[in-house]
Parts: structure tokens; C-alpha cells; sequence
């Protein structure tokens, strides 16, 4: 087996890509969820890494629960971003001011 | 050896494909270099020697996630160009952003750290051996004994998020014929039907 740093490093890099692009697809919603959809891969990544050289099954069982939220989490902004779209014609991060938050 | 050469080829499509999402102009490319690194990141799970995470990372994320985002993304008609606008402004920040964090990621990968001698005792599940139970065995009697209820929470998010994306999206449109059920039971034949004697040759009298 190679190193674990080959696998907490590829990790590294898909979560930096994934903040890389929340940062620059500022106003496309789509691209933002794919982002986050990137950043939990990566955590996957490494409860999978750890479990495979700790020999800890744990962190596979974690992946699952990991997987689970983030369809929910994907699903629930998708639908929001359908109820955004129908009531404003526009997904721009920017127009969504109406609560003023 | 094919072992190394597997994890750098799997690794790099992966790096590759996932800089693809970010950066492509068409989202429906987007959502398809999404699918192709889940794809790659399933193949590094089994190089892991973690079967059933794998499939169950390309069945979930393949064929429900990205193909639901493959649906939104043609439902909305938006012109994407508008919203690659200013792209540029937020590229020197974020790369920068990008590298401070890369660079304290590595920092923290590449640190001294050691796995401590008492960390055998502390493993929550000991992975079996192969030849005693597969991976989706083992995970199996791991999560419908230990992890039961943590399980069944799993599953109960699920549930909330099905129900809220279906409640979030329902809408009740106005000017559609829909079937009244109370209406059509409780119709009484005296309601729609009256019985009218017509003379012949006069017709019958127009109301």
C-alpha cells in the first residue's frame, strides 16, 4: 500500500478546488452546490484513507452517513433553487437580498 | 507497483476533472466532470480496499445526485454566460484563498504526526480479516447492530429532505380543471337531470 499522504493530499487538493470554486462562481448557485458536493468527497476521501490504514471500519460506516447528507443537502438546495428561480426568473447569488439579511 | 501507478492516474482524472466543475463555461459540463470524478474517487476507494463505499459512492452520487442536478440545470432557463460575469475579479482572491489553504493542509500532512501507540485500543470496529468477511459483510453486521439507531437517523434525514424538496416544490396552480371528489359523491340527480315533455314539431324551449 502507498502512503497515507498520497490520499490526505488528494484530499487537500479536491477541498481547495471545492473553496476555490464557491470563490470564483460567485453568482452561480448550480456551481456553488457542486462545490460543496466536492468538499464532502474529499472529506470522504479521508474517513476512507484513515480507515483503511488505522484498520478501523468505523470510517467507512461514517462515509455512508457523510453520502447521506450530502443528497439531502443537495436535494433541499436544489428544490430551494427552483422556488428562487419560479418567484425571480434569476439564480444570481447577488439578487438574493429580499430578506435582508 | 500497478498499484501506484493506478492511485496517480485515478488521482490525477480526479484533481483534473474536479478543476473542470469549477472552471467550465457550460454547467451541463459542469455535472458531467462531477460524474467523472465521483467515478475516479469510487476507483481510490477500492484501491483502499473499501468495496461497498465505492458502489454505493457511484450509485448515490451517479445516479441520483448528478443526475438530479443534470435535471435542474436544464429546467432553468437562464443564460449562463451572465452569470460567468466578474469571474475574473474573484479569480486572484480565491486563488490566493486556495493556496493559503493548500499550503496549511500540506503543512498539516506532511508534519511528524504519528499514530500513537495506544491507538489500538481506541478503534471503534476492527476491520476483518478478508478471508473471515468481506467489506460489505463486515459492514453490514458493523451498521444493523452497533450503529442501528444511527442508521435509522440516516435514513429519517432522508425522509425530512424527500418530503421538504416535495413540499418546497408543490405548487397549487389557479385555472386548472382538477376532479372534486366531495362535489362528484355528493351530486344529487335532481341537481343535473330534469325531464322535459317536448311537443312535437315545436322543439323544446330554449332557457
Amino acid at each position: 500500500m502507498i502512503g497515507i499522504w498520497n490520499y490526505l493530499l488528494v484530499g487537500a487538493l479536491v477541498f481547495v478546488i471545492g473553496v476555490l470554486g464557491i470563490f470564483v462562481n460567485r453568482k452561480n448557485v448550480i456551481i456553488i452546490l457542486m462545490s460543496i458536493e466536492l468538499i464532502l468527497l474529499s472529506v470522504s476521501i479521508n474517513f476512507v484513507a484513515f480507515s483503511a490504514y488505522l484498520g478501523d471500519l468505523f470510517g467507512q460506516v461514517f462515509v455512508m452517513f457523510v453520502l447521506t447528507v450530502a443528497a439531502a443537502e443537495s436535494a433541499i438546495g436544489l428544490a430551494i433553487l427552483m422556488v428562487y428561480f419560479r418567484n425571480r426568473g434569476s439564480i444570481a447569488v447577488e439578487d438574493i437580498n429580499t430578506m435582508k439579511g | 507497483m500497478i498499484e501506484t501507478l493506478a492511485f496517480y492516474l485515478f488521482s490525477a482524472i480526479l484533481v483534473a476533472s474536479a478543476v473542470m466543475v469549477v472552471t467550465s463555461r457550460n454547467p451541463v459540463h459542469s455535472v458531467l466532470f462531477l460524474i467523472l470524478a465521483f467515478f475516479n474517487a469510487a476507483a481510490l476507494f477500492i484501491l483502499l480496499g473499501a468495496e461497498f463505499v465505492a458502489m454505493i459512492l457511484v450509485i448515490v452520487y451517479v445516479g441520483a445526485v448528478a443526475v438530479l442536478f443534470l435535471f435542474v440545470v436544464m429546467m432553468l432557463d437562464i443564460n449562463f454566460r451572465e452569470l460567468r460575469q466578474g469571474i475574473n475579479t474573484y479569480l486572484p482572491f480565491g486563488i490566493f484563498v486556495g493556496v493559503v489553504l493548500f499550503i496549511e493542509l500540506a503543512f498539516l500532512v506532511f508534519q511528524n504526526w504519528v499514530v500513537p501507540a495506544g491507538a489500538g485500543q481506541s478503534i471503534a470496529a476492527p476491520t476483518p480479516a478478508l478471508d473471515h468477511a468481506s467489506n460489505t459483510r463486515a459492514l453490514g453486521q458493523l451498521i444493523y447492530t452497533h450503529y442501528l439507531y444511527v442508521f435509522q437517523v440516516a435514513g429519517l434525514i432522508l425522509l425530512v429532505a424527500m418530503i421538504g424538496a416535495i413540499v418546497l416544490t408543490l405548487r397549487h396552480r389557479t385555472g386548472v380543471e382538477r376532479q372534486n371528489i366531495r362535489q362528484q359523491v355528493g351530486r344529487k340527480r335532481g341537481d343535473v337531470l330534469s325531464i322535459k315533455s317536448v311537443t312535437t314539431g315545436a322543439g323544446a324551449p330554449v332557457q
